[in-house]
């Protein structure tokens, strides 16, 4: 498999070298993207989302759970990622992954550090708190599964109704409005192959990369970034992806 | 189930259930096949609520070494249920006692129709995702899991299916939803060759005298042909309908 990425990262880097890319995409173009919010019922919330060939499916949960101990007076977030065997045949059943728990924190620290849930607000009793689980399920893997789950989780978060709570538990199945959702967050994840820089890595371009970048950005602001891979960044180049990254989450946003 | 006293919802009444079905009639079932692109055959299922998706990969290299056969294909299948498809509280992700039992009795019924012979030293895998699930996910995860072998060209003896029938308030019935599931007196799912006849996956719990266990069977076999229409009409239309692209849509 070696020499196959080798061989794949020539090729790939003599395209874009010629300011090209495989699939005769922009440098800055996503694939196309489609979004379903609320597709299921069991769960408080959902969505799917693709990008290309890449589909990903998030699930939105609440139970009743116990405070952290230095955050007494706030609820649980609690994000996950399965990259599932049927997605892929670089998946294996099993424990997760170096790359699923990297998949699972890039996406929480978005919706995390954009305080885009007043967690406060999950507050119930002493010792008593709502639990938000976001669970990223994904179900076909063709390359940048992080802005394809941050999309599908955020409509899925977009989407998700707040349970009813009557003495101190769940009332499964009815609901007390819609979750509040204060900013939409969205990624953006650029490859790098020597000194070119491309939007929407697909799966051959992953193989072949030096390295990655994601900015989880708001409407405003920056509240997330996760560099992966050997290759490095000028400062230069950060400040150039974050001027695209805000500027391509417009068009993410409304699709949202 | 059987559970008893006043909670328990009557379920069979003047020959009606408690959604309106007749005895003899199935939840409605839809099945879309061809919706990952990885994976070498997939089909999703939804059958009542439950939505459920099915992946298959193989013939490949069996690995580890040690699982191989000289003689065959090694048939390899993980059910398993999403941490969000239940209505109760969020459930914990990897395999647990009861989905590991599924996986098995499911690997079972497939190794009596896959032609495993052709392709000694490799795996054929199966996965299957029950995303929301009402009752009766091992049936339709057979069911869609066939779809989804047939779709990535597996040999096959048969197109086989599966359904539960279930006794309610003294009735037997088939394809028991969530509630007659949970509260009916007793709750039998099996997989049928249709080509044969044949019982490939039969489990049981409840009680039933030998008469109903007879009335049971024949109100699956039934059911079951209906199922096959089904499957066989989803896998025509792969090729009737070409696709551009493959893509789960959820209605």
């Amino acid at each position: 498999m070696e020499s196959i990425n080798e061989i794949k990262r020539d090729v790939l880097s003599a395209v874009l070298a010629a300011g090209k890319r495989a699939d005769s995409r922009g440098m800055y173009d996503y694939r196309k993207i489609v979004v379903q919010p609320a597709i299921l019922q069991n769960a408080e919330g959902s969505a799917m989302a693709s990008i290309g060939k890449s589909q990903v499916m998030v699930g939105i949960k609440f139970d009743i759970a116990a405070p952290f101990a230095d955050r007494q007076n706030e609820g649980v977030l609690s994000t996950s990622a399965d990259l599932l065997p049927l997605a892929s045949h670089l998946f294996e059943t099993g424990p997760p992954s170096e790359e699923a728990i990297e998949l699972a924190r890039v996406v929480d620290r978005g919706i995390r550090s954009s305080n885009t849930i007043d967690l406060q607000s999950f507050f119930l009793e002493e010792g008593k708190v709502l639990a938000l689980y976001v669970d990223i399920y994904t179900l076909d893997h063709d390359g940048n599964l992080i802005d394809c789950s941050s999309l599908a989780a955020m409509s899925a978060l977009l989407s998700a109704r707040m349970p009813k709570i009557e003495e101190g538990k769940i009332i499964r199945g009815e609901f007390a409005g819609k979750l509040p959702i204060k900013e939409k967050v969205v990624t953006c994840t650029f490859g790098k192959i020597g000194e070119r820089m491309f939007l929407d890595p697909s799966l051959d371009e992953e193989k072949g990369m030096d390295c990655r970048m994601t900015l989880a950005t708001t409407s405003e602001q920056l509240c997330a970034a996760q560099k992966g891979g050997w290759g490095t960044y000028s400062e230069r180049d950060i400040m150039e992806l974050l001027d695209i990254s805000m500027e391509k989450g417009k068009g993410l946003r409304e699709l949202l | 189930m059987g559970a008893t006293g006043k909670d328990r919802p009557k379920l069979f009444d003047s020959g009606k259930r408690v959604d309106g079905r007749s005895v003899d009639s199935l939840r409605s079932i839809k099945i879309e096949a061809r919706v990952l692109n990885d994976a070498d055959g997939s089909a999703y299922i939804e059958w009542g609520k439950n939505k459920i998706l099915a992946g298959v990969y193989g013939p490949s290299e069996c690995i580890p070494r040690h699982d191989q056969s000289l003689y065959r294909a090694v048939i390899k299948c993980r059910y398993n249920m999403a941490p969000f498809s239940g209505m109760e509280e969020h459930g914990r992700s990897g395999p647990n006692r009861r989905s590991k039992e599924l996986s098995k009795v499911i690997k079972e019924a497939f190794e009596n129709v896959i032609i495993s012979e052709n392709f000694p030293k490799t795996q054929i895998e199966i996965f299957v995702e029950v995303l929301q699930s009402d009752g009766g996910t091992r049936c339709a995860a057979v069911t869609a899991a066939a779809v989804a072998l047939a779709d990535a060209g597996i040999p096959m003896k048969d197109l086989i299916n599966a359904v539960a029938v279930c006794k309610i308030d003294g009735q037997m019935a088939v394809d028991p939803g969530k509630e007659e599931d949970n509260f009916g007196e007793s709750d039998m799912p099996m997989a049928f060759s249709p080509r044969t006849g044949d019982i490939l996956l039969f489990q049981m719990d409840g009680l039933l005298s030998r008469d109903e266990l007879a009335e049971g069977i024949g109100l699956a076999r039934k059911a079951s042909e209906k199922i096959r229409k089904i499957q066989v009409d989803a896998i025509a239309k792969v090729y009737d309908e070409p696709k551009e692209e493959r893509f789960l849509v959820i209605k």
